[in-house]
C-alpha cells in the first residue's frame, strides 16, 4: 500500500531493544521516519503492511533470524524492491557471505556510530545512478583498527 | 798136441758152448788164440745177414784208426777180402793194395773163411796178422771151432735177429715218437743214433738250402761244445742249456740238454743226448717274471694308494672305522683311535672307557647288520673321551661295503661329534625363549603404545574441540561484547552530537573520556577476534598486485595525525626500483601501520626510518621500521611477539597499545609466507624487518 510521507520510512528491525532505540532516535533526528521490529516475523508483517523505503535488519533475532527474513521479503514481489542493510555482530567470512547469498543489499558491523549507519542509509536511498559499486566495503571501513 | 794146450782147448769149447753171444764168442776166441799163438792182430768178422754188411764183431791189437768207419758190403764183390770167402780155405795176403780198406794195420794177413758144416756157406771171416804164408794149425782149429760157433748162433740169432729188429723198430719208432730230440754219439759228439726231431736240428737233407746247412753244422758245431765241456765232469748225468737255431725258421731254440755217458763193451763209451725244448719254457718264465714286475709295481702302488688313503682318512677329523662282518676293527683313522685304542696307555679307568666305547660301536654296528638291504644306517652312540671321561654324543653314519658275490664284506663308520651341536641346540632354545619373551615385551609395549596413540587421539579431538570452543567462545563473546559496546559509543556519539540538547564543556569531556575508552575496548575485541580467526584458519585473504611504495605513502597519510602529534620525524627511504608485490594488501597494510605506530609510540627523540628494497636474490621485498627509541633487551627480544605481551604496560597511549600487536602481525606475516625479524639494543633503538615474497607461495 502506497502512503503519501515526505520522509523515508526506515524499518530497524533488532532484537536489543537499547540499540534499537538508539538507531530510531538518530534516524528521527536525522530526519527518517522509522518502524521498529523485534524478530524477523514481525519485520515481514511490517515490511508488508507499512512498505517501507528501506530495512534496517539485525541479523541474530529470537523467532525468525535475519537471513530468513530477509530471504523471505527477497522472494516476495511486494518486498523484493526494498534494500535491505544487514547488521551484524560477527566479522567472521561466513556471516557476511551468508548475508549477500540471503538478499541484503549491503551489511555493517557492529559497532556501528550512528552517523555512519545513516550515512550508509542515505547512500542506498539515493538514485540508482549513483548507486555504490561495493557497499560492503564501504561500511567496513568504518570500523577502525590500531 | 800138449795137455797144456788141450786143456786151454777144452777150455774155449767149454766157454762157447754155454755162450750165446756171436760177440762174446769172437772176442773169447781171438784172446785164445793171441794167447796161444804169435799173432799181434786179429780181427773178426760177420755176415750181417739181413743188410749183407761185414760185421766187426771183435778185434785184437788193431788200432782204432784201422777199424774206424771200416764198412763193407758182401756185394763189394771185387773185394778181396769178399773174394775170400768165396773159397773155403784161407787165403794169405802178402801185401794188399792199399786201396782196399781192411780193419788191420799192415797189408800182410790171413783171411781164414767161418763155417758150420761143409754145406754151409760161409759166414764170416777171421783175419790173422802174419808175415809169412803159414798159417799156424792152432789158428785154423780155432777157425773152425768159431766157424762152427758162429753158424751156430747165427741160426738161432736169426730168430733172436728177427726179435731184436722187430724191438729195435719198435724202439726206434718209441724213440722218434718222443717229442724231444734224442742222440746217441760218442764222446766227442759224432752221431750214432738220432731220432727224427734230432735230424731235423742236426742233419740236412741233400735238397737243403745252404741256411739249412748252415744251421744244422752250427748246431753240430754247439752240440759238440756243449757235450765236450759237459764231459769234463764225468758225472753221470750231466744238464745244461744249449741255444741251437732252427734250421727252417732261422729262430733260437733253447734246450736243456740232458746227457748220460754209457759204456758198452763192443762199443765203448758213447753219450746218450735228450734235448727238451724250452724255449717255450723260457718265454713263460720271461712272462712269469714280467707278470711278477707287474705285480711288483702294482703292490707298490697298492702299497701308495693304502698311504694316501691313511693320510686321508687321518687327516678327516672325524673319526672312521672299519669293521669287518664280526664286528672286529680292521682299520681306523687317528682320530678314531682316540676313542678305540689307546696305545700305550695304562691307565685302567681309561681302559674301560676304550673298552665301554668299543661295546656301544659293536652294539652300533650289529644293528647295521642285522639291517639288511639298508646301504645307510645313522644312529647316535654316546661315547666318552677316554681321558677326561666327558660324555661324547655322535652321530654315526655307516655304510656297508658288499663283495662282488653280494656278501657283507665290511662296514664303514663315520662319527660325528654332537656335542657342538647339541650345545648350539640348546642356545638355539635359549635364543628362542628369549626372542618369545621379547616379542611378547614388544607386543605388550605396542599394546600400551597403541592405548597412549588412543589416548592422546582423544586427547587430540578433545583439545581440537577446546580449541574451537574457544575460538567459538571468543568469537561469540567479542560479539556479546559489541552490544553493549555499540550501545555506549552510539549514545556518547549522540550526546557529542547535541542529539539530546546541548552539553556543557565538562560534560563534552567526560563524553570524550567515555568514548576513547569505549574505542580502546573496541579495539582490544577486534584484535581478539583477528587471532582468533587466524588461528582458526578463517582469516580471509584477498590477493591482489599493488606496489609497496605507495602502501608506506598511505600508511604514512592515515598515521598523519599521530606523526603530527610526535617529537620525532619519519624520514621514508625507498631504495632502487622495486617490484609489485602479490599478497593481500589490507593485511600488509595493518602490519606496517602497527610497526610504525609501535616505532613512534617507543621514540621520544631522534627519528624513525621507514624503508625498503628488494633482495634479488632471495626475491623478497623488505619494508624496515627503524627507531632510535629505548631499545629491547636481548632476552626480551623474542617476548615481544607474545600475545599481550608489551614491554611499557601502560595503556591507552593514542590509538591501540593492546599488547597484541605484534602478535597479530607475525601471524599475518607468517600467513603469507613471509617473516618480522627484530634487532634492538637497549638505548640504541630498534630494527623490525617484515621480508615478504614477491610472489606468495602456497603453504
Amino acid at each position: 500500500m502506497a502512503t503519501t510521507r515526505t520522509q523515508p520510512l526506515v524499518l530497524v528491525v533488532e532484537d536489543y531493544s537499547d540499540a534499537r532505540e538508539m538507531y530510531a532516535a538518530y534516524l528521527q533526528f536525522s530526519g527518517f521516519e522509522v518502524a521498529e521490529a523485534t524478530n524477523g516475523l514481525e519485520a515481514l508483517e511490517k515490511a508488508q503492511s507499512m512498505a517501507p523505503d528501506i530495512i534496517l535488519m539485525d541479523l541474530a533475532l529470537p523467532t525468525m533470524d535475519g537471513w530468513e527474513a530477509t530471504r523471505r521479503l527477497k522472494a516476495d514481489e511486494r518486498t523484493a524492491h526494498i534494500p535491505i542493510v544487514a547488521l551484524t555482530g560477527h566479522a567472521l567470512p561466513g556471516h557476511s557471505e551468508g548475508a549477500r547469498q540471503a538478499g541484503c543489499d549491503a551489511f555493517v558491523t557492529k559497532p556501528c556510530l550512528p552517523d555512519v549507519l545513516v550515512a550508509e542509509i542515505k547512500r542506498l536511498l539515493e538514485p540508482k545512478s549513483r548507486g555504490g559499486d561495493d557497499t560492503g566495503r564501504a561500511a567496513r571501513t568504518s570500523t577502525k583498527r590500531s | 798136441m800138449s795137455g797144456f794146450e788141450t786143456d786151454a782147448k777144452v777150455g774155449l769149447l767149454e766157454f762157447l758152448l754155454t755162450s750165446v753171444d756171436i760177440q762174446e764168442s769172437a772176442r773169447r776166441s781171438i784172446e785164445w788164440l793171441v794167447a796161444h799163438t804169435r799173432t799181434s792182430q786179429a780181427v773178426v768178422l760177420v755176415v750181417e745177414t739181413v743188410s749183407n754188411e761185414m760185421l766187426l764183431v771183435a778185434e785184437h791189437g788193431v788200432p782204432g784208426s784201422a777199424i774206424l768207419d771200416f764198412t763193407l758190403s758182401r756185394q763189394e764183390a771185387s773185394h778181396p777180402l769178399i773174394q775170400s770167402m768165396n773159397g773155403r780155405q784161407p787165403v794169405y795176403f802178402e801185401s794188399l793194395p792199399s786201396h782196399y780198406r781192411i780193419p788191420l794195420e799192415g797189408r800182410s794177413f790171413h783171411a781164414i773163411p767161418l763155417r758150420g758144416d761143409e754145406h754151409e756157406g760161409v759166414q764170416g771171416l777171421l783175419l790173422v796178422s802174419g808175415h809169412t804164408p803159414d798159417l799156424d794149425r792152432e789158428a785154423v782149429w780155432l777157425a773152425r771151432t768159431l766157424g762152427k760157433q758162429v753158424s751156430r748162433l747165427l741160426s738161432r740169432q736169426l730168430l733172436a735177429e728177427t726179435r731184436f729188429g722187430q724191438e729195435r723198430m719198435l724202439l726206434y719208432s718209441i724213440i722218434n715218437a718222443v717229442t724231444d730230440p734224442i742222440l746217441l754219439t760218442d764222446t766227442e759228439g759224432k752221431l750214432i743214433i738220432a731220432n727224427s726231431h734230432a735230424e731235423k736240428l742236426f742233419a740236412a737233407p741233400e735238397e737243403a738250402s745252404e741256411g739249412w746247412r748252415r744251421a744244422v753244422a752250427l748246431n753240430n758245431m754247439l752240440f759238440s761244445a756243449a757235450l765236450s765241456t759237459s764231459a769234463v765232469g764225468m758225472s753221470e748225468l750231466s744238464r745244461r742249456e744249449l741255444l741251437l737255431v732252427d734250421p727252417l725258421e732261422g729262430s733260437d731254440l733253447l734246450f736243456e740238454l740232458l746227457s748220460s755217458r754209457a759204456k758198452d763193451e763192443r762199443q765203448g763209451t758213447y753219450v746218450v743226448s735228450i734235448l727238451r725244448n724250452v724255449t717255450d719254457l723260457a718265454r713263460a718264465k720271461e712272462e712269469i717274471e714280467e707278470s711278477y714286475r707287474t705285480l711288483r709295481v702294482a703292490q707298490a702302488e697298492v702299497r701308495d694308494e693304502r698311504h694316501r688313503l691313511d693320510l686321508i682318512i687321518d687327516s678327516v677329523a672325524d673319526p672312521i672305522l672299519v669293521t669287518d662282518q664280526e664286528g672286529d676293527i680292521v682299520l681306523m683313522n687317528t682320530p678314531a683311535e682316540r676313542l678305540f685304542n689307546l696305545p700305550g696307555i695304562e691307565d685302567e679307568v681309561a681302559l674301560r672307557r676304550v673298552r665301554g666305547n668299543g661295546a656301544n660301536l659293536t652294539s652300533f654296528v650289529s644293528n647295521v647288520l642285522t639291517r639288511s638291504g639298508e646301504q645307510r644306517y645313522r644312529g647316535e652312540i654316546q661315547l666318552a673321551d677316554p681321558v677326561n671321561g666327558r660324555p661324547l654324543p655322535v652321530e654315526a653314519v655307516a655304510g656297508t661295503i658288499l663283495s662282488e658275490q653280494g656278501e657283507l664284506m665290511w662296514v664303514v663308520t663315520i662319527l660325528h661329534d654332537q656335542t657342538e651341536a647339541i650345545e648350539k641346540a640348546r642356545l638355539y632354545e635359549q635364543l628362542k625363549d628369549a626372542s618369545q619373551e621379547l616379542e611378547r615385551k614388544v607386543q605388550e609395549a605396542t599394546g600400551e603404545l597403541a592405548q597412549q596413540n588412543e589416548l592422546l587421539r582423544r586427547q587430540h579431538i578433545a583439545l581440537e574441540q577446546a580449541s574451537a570452543l574457544k575460538s567459538q567462545f571468543l568469537a561469540n563473546m567479542s560479539h556479546e561484547f559489541r552490544t553493549p559496546l555499540n550501545a555506549i559509543l552510539g549514545y556518547t556519539h549522540m550526546l557529542l552530537n547535541n542529539v539530546s540538547g546541548a552539553v556543557t564543556d565538562p560534560q563534552r569531556k567526560s563524553l570524550g573520556r567515555i568514548d576513547s575508552n569505549a574505542r580502546h575496548l573496541l579495539a582490544l575485541i577486534n584484535d581478539i577476534l583477528d587471532i582468533t580467526r587466524i588461528e582458526a584458519g578463517r582469516m580471509p585473504l584477498n590477493i591482489t598486485r599493488f606496489g609497496v611504495p605507495e602502501l608506506v605513502t598511505e600508511v604514512m597519510a592515515e598515521l598523519e595525525p599521530i606523526i603530527r602529534r610526535s617529537t620525532v620525524p619519519v624520514v621514508p627511504r625507498v631504495r632502487g626500483r622495486l617490484p609489485a608485490l602479490r599478497s593481500d594488501r589490507q593485511k600488509i597494510k595493518q602490519i606496517v601501520l602497527n610497526l610504525l605506530s609501535n616505532a613512534l609510540k617507543f621514540t621520544t627523540a631522534g627519528s624513525v626510518t621507514i624503508s625498503a628494497w628488494y633482495d634479488h636474490r632471495s626475491e623478497y621485498i623488505a619494508i624496515a621500521v627503524h627507531d632510535t627509541g629505548v631499545g629491547i633487551a636481548p632476552e626480551d627480544q623474542a617476548r615481544v611477539f607474545e600475545d599481550f605481551r608489551q614491554l611499557d604496560s601502560s595503556p591507552a597511549r593514542g590509538y591501540g597499545g593492546t599488547g597484541l600487536g605484534l602478535s597479530i602481525c607475525r601471524r599475518l606475516a607468517n600467513m603469507l609466507g613471509g617473516s618480522i625479524e627484530l634487532q634492538s639494543e637497549v638505548g640504541a633503538g630498534s630494527t623490525f624487518t617484515l621480508r615478504l615474497p614477491v610472489k606468495r607461495r602456497r603453504r
